[in-house]
């Protein structure tokens, strides 16, 4: 019999919004870029994390949104896995890079540009936020794949691999975003099931 | 000199987005490292990127930026000293 897994929370960022759960927790139309917006839930959740102004805007709202899927956590076990996918991979942030880089008589590459040309950042940023050891794994994928992400998550807990899981879909291109994120474990209400991901996801 | 620090505070918290602090916050004596402002490894690059692209000074070996980067004062001293621009 197949063993059963829970959704015990989701948080979605889109379309100048965020919520946890399905519930609004802000709502920014004002702002003019995603740094402003990200800056505004950052003010909004009363973090203290210096951090966080340093990195790109993908990572920004893969952070915001753990924050918000884990705030009604007391303590995150240090292995819980982390599971995200997108579409565009680092693209918003090469294109940054490529523009220090172009310029052979402006030759300026910025360091704290460079390292978050890869995707897999966000999750290393959730990870020390966390102080989290775990598995991770970070995929391209063209759309939203609730059942690679089901089945990845049941996997890694079928196998003892994680006590919990964090799984979704961090995308960013050109001022257009999409996350969301689900928190994954062996207690809850909500039965995982790709149809159940997907729905959350959609709500 | 006074006039080179300043901009110096300035150009550090834009370059390396610490928002959180004021220019007014950052004493010409405080460790930029350390206890200081807490500046990390991928810092120490992006102001061996600033001494090149601001002030036309190339490090030949990053690890000077050790001793370069102590402080404001010793920062403004060495750019005062051998910038090109």
């Amino acid at each position: 019999m197949e063993q059963q897994y829970y959704i015990t929370s989701f948080c979605s960022i889109k379309n100048n919004k965020i919520s946890k759960n399905g519930e609004l927790l802000y709502s920014d139309d004002n702002s003019d870029s995603i740094k402003d917006f990200a800056k505004g839930i950052y003010k909004f959740l009363e973090l203290k994390y210096p951090k966080f102004h340093k990195m790109d805007e993908l990572c920004k709202l893969s952070f915001l949104a753990s924050e918000v899927l884990l705030s009604d956590q007391l303590e995150v076990s240090e292995d819980t896995a982390l599971v995200l996918a997108n579409r565009a991979s680092s693209l918003d942030t090469d294109r940054k890079h490529q523009d220090t880089i172009k310029d052979r008589e402006n030759y300026f590459p910025s360091p704290a540009v460079f390292v978050y040309t890869l995707p897999n950042i966000m999750m290393g940023e959730i990870s020390i936020r966390h102080q989290l050891k775990s598995e991770n794994a970070f995929f391209v994928k063209k759309a939203f794949d609730a059942k690679f992400l089901t089945t990845y998550s049941r996997v890694l807990l079928d196998t003892n691999k994680a006590s919990n899981v964090i799984c979704g879909w961090v995308d960013l291109d050109n001022d257009k975003y999409d996350v969301f994120l689900a928190f994954i474990s062996r207690n809850g209400e909500k039965l995982l099931s790709k149809e159940q991901l997907n729905n959350f996801y959609k709500s | 000199m006074a006039e080179l620090q300043e901009e110096l505070k300035e150009k550090i918290i834009e370059q390396l987005s610490l928002e959180d602090v004021e220019v007014s916050e950052i004493g010409n004596d405080d460790p930029l490292f350390g206890d200081g402002l807490g500046l990390d490894s991928i810092d120490a690059l992006e102001l061996i990127v600033l001494l090149e692209k601001d002030y036309g000074i190339k490090l030949k070996d990053p690890k000077e930026g050790k001793a370069i980067f102590e402080s404001i004062n010793v920062m403004a001293d060495y750019i005062s000293k051998n910038r090109t621009k």
